[in-house]
């Protein structure tokens, strides 16, 4: 066992790490309180190569493990989880599902320019009555000899305005229930795709969410990712990884809040001294750490795991509950430490307790985290 | 043309700095170490330079006097854009030292312009670009805030106090660079990083070279005193403290 990171991970590290609070610390304020789409960052980060990273250098993708993305994540959380969700959904569920699952045509019209971020991705599975039960489709794709025709509504969709590609999951068999399911890759370009409005959020506001309708729309069969009725099951194997980049990214936004209020205790000063010193602050940051590193750790395996090739469902669930129930705990305390100055936006604490929030909900909500542990250790 | 960019490593300047318990030596323990930040700038103007179309700028290399464990930083050169990298394989005593194994490679390597930061934030000697230049026998520009290239012709700037200089050069010669020379240093992209490995690094043993300083005992600064605060209408209170506590008055 090695808990050392190699000096490349550590460039990695400290490239995202610089980005983060030279570039996206500047606007990130007005980015959230604006829910302003982050397009020159998107770009600037394409660019560095964050966009792509753990794709084979074969498809343009920057070939770094999972150790290496869960660093970046955490970096780019810590100061700004909006930006880095765009980059997790392209990273863990387009370009995954796409590398892991595609055809070669398939890899070299949409992994491509996907990895190299000139275009980004969005990945469309929850429905206004399917989320916790994602076996629920609603949403039809027809089977009509050469294409599908889909028709149906996705909800909550990460990138949905500003993606130029699709991953659709729709149901083809209903009788076969999520058997029947089948995932397809849809340019966002084609007729009969329309968006609800932008999602007016409690936080990660930079990220544009949106509703997305399809009318009639003609997908060809080529598209479909794997043989008919994988769609599901490529869904949830694409969501284990997904949900690793969502604990990197709670554990950020967890080490920021609390990088944030151990500094603040050392400055702010109450009955004579500053607050660190009052055992009630100083227990609170002691345990503040304690829970952000058992996080770390469980990131580290479930993607020490997945670089293996060895199953790593149940870690990432893991590493998504602890870290995001983690999240929000810090962030609360955090806010907590920093008293009145925690409660405005200047002080970046609230921002990250309302982004905190959403990593108990989305990929899978913390109960059914608890779900996928139980289940697996009741089959053991 | 051949640029080389001086690479110092140095304590991350938010570094609490503490000594060994004899008091002459830095304490390294827990230090992270960091491209000089004014050499990172002088690379990324060398890289500007190299970008713009004609610049006839055909080799980058940076050069390092140091020990092996310095080498994650050196890489970091790499990643960000330099083509190959040469460590002297030496822990140099003092700037003389420095200076000397590095005019060792210049002499042998024909470089045509050599970029150094204006001092290095450890001990800020600000003397191996002058030293250096010296031994080469080459012209040298201290406290250069502006640098371009046309053909062997650089064109420098330097910001006095009261007025601005504006330097035709021809090369060789030595730059030692300041602020303004380059916005901020780079990020590296990862493909960078990847393909950082793969350049050369080459690892040259010392020439002899005796050091003209030593070091005997380092001192920490006294421990700055308690700032007060008076109130903006209470001036008799000030004078009267300024006069009978601080006795400036
Ligand atoms: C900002 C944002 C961005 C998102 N981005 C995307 C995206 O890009 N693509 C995408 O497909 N989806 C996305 N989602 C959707 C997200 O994944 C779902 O909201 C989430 O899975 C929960 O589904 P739901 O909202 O329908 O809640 P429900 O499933 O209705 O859950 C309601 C409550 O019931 C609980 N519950 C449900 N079932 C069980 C059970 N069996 N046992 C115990 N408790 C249970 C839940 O934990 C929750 O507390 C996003 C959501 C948001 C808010």
């Amino acid at each position: 066992m090695d808990f050392q990171l190699s000096e490349e991970q550590k460039m990695i590290q400290q490239a995202a790490r610089d980005y983060a609070n030279r570039e996206l610390i500047q606007d990130v304020l007005e980015r959230d309180a604006n829910s302003i789409y982050p397009a020159k960052h998107v770009k600037a980060l394409a660019d560095l190569g964050f966009m792509g990273m753990m794709v084979n250098p074969k498809y343009d993708g920057g070939g770094m493990d999972t150790i290496s993305y869960v660093l970046a994540m955490e970096e780019l959380s810590k100061v700004d989880a909006s930006v880095a969700v765009i980059v997790s959904v392209n990273n863990s569920l387009v370009c995954y599902g796409l590398e892991e699952f595609g055809t070669e045509d398939q890899k070299e019209k949409y992994l491509r320019p996907l990895a190299r971020g000139e275009i980004i991705g969005a990945f469309l599975l929850s429905e206004p009555e399917a989320g916790s039960d994602a076996t629920s489709q609603h949403t039809l794709a027809e089977d009509l000899g050469d294409y599908y025709l889909l028709n149906g509504t996705k909800n909550w969709i990460t990138n949905g305005n500003s993606a130029s590609v699709y991953i659709v999951m729709a149901q083809t068999h209903p009788e076969l229930k999520h058997k029947g399911i089948n995932s397809l890759i849809v340019d966002r370009n084609s007729p009969g795709i329309t968006l609800g409005p932008h999602e007016d959020k409690m936080g990660m506001r930079s990220s544009d969410t949106h509703s997305v309708m399809f009318t009639d729309v003609k997908v060809p069969k080529e598209n479909r990712l794997g043989p008919d009725g994988f769609g599901f099951k490529m869904a949830m194997k694409t969501l284990e990884g997904g949900r690793l980049g969502i604990a990197a990214q709670a554990l950020g936004i967890a080490s920021g809040a609390y990088e944030r209020a151990l500094k603040y205790s050392k400055e702010r000063k109450a009955f004579g001294t500053e607050i660190f010193n009052h055992q009630s602050v100083a227990f609170k940051l002691a345990e503040m750490y304690t829970r952000i590193e058992t996080g770390r750790l469980l990131c580290f395996h479930a993607a020490w795991l997945k670089d293996k090739g060895l199953p790593y469902g149940t870690a990432s669930a893991m590493a998504k509950y602890h870290c995001a129930e983690t999240a929000m705990w810090v962030t609360t305390e955090a806010v907590q430490i920093h008293g009145g100055y925690g409660y405005v936006r200047e002080y970046h604490v609230e921002r990250l307790m309302r982004e905190a929030k959403l990593t108990q909900i989305y990929e899978g909500t913390s109960e059914i985290q608890k779900l996928i542990i139980s289940r697996d250790i009741f089959s053991k | 043309m051949k640029i080389l960019v001086c690479i110092s490593v140095v304590p991350d300047t938010t570094t609490h700095i503490r000594f060994t318990d004899k008091m002459d030596a830095l304490d390294t323990s827990g230090i992270q170490w960091i491209i000089n930040p004014w050499d990172e700038l002088a690379l990324t103007r060398a890289l500007e330079i190299r970008e713009q179309p004609g610049s006839g700028v055909t080799q980058i290399s940076v050069i390092h006097v140091g020990m092996k464990d310095t080498e994650p930083v050196i890489q970091k050169t790499l990643a960000v854009g330099a083509d190959s990298a040469c460590r002297i394989n030496h822990a140099p005593a003092d700037s003389l030292e420095t200076a000397s194994q590095i005019a060792e490679i210049v002499r042998k390597e024909l470089f045509d312009l050599v970029m150094t930061g204006h001092d290095s934030a450890d001990y800020n000697g600000s003397a191996v670009g002058e030293m250096l230049a010296e031994l080469l026998g080459w012209a040298s520009f201290s406290s250069i805030s502006s640098l371009s290239v046309a053909g062997s012709v650089i064109t420098l700037e330097r910001e006095g106090d009261i007025r601005s200089e504006t330097i035709i050069a021809k090369a060789p010669c030595v730059v030692t660079i300041q602020k303004g020379i380059a916005k901020d240093p780079r990020i590296p992209s990862l493909r960078g990083i990847m393909t950082a490995r793969s350049k050369p690094l080459t690892v040259v043993e010392p020439v002899k070279c005796v050091p003209l300083t030593r070091f005997l005992r380092f001192e920490n600064p006294a421990p700055r005193s308690q700032c007060r605060m008076v109130d903006a209408s209470n001036v008799e209170e000030l004078v009267n403290l300024l006069r009978n506590e601080a006795n400036v008055l």
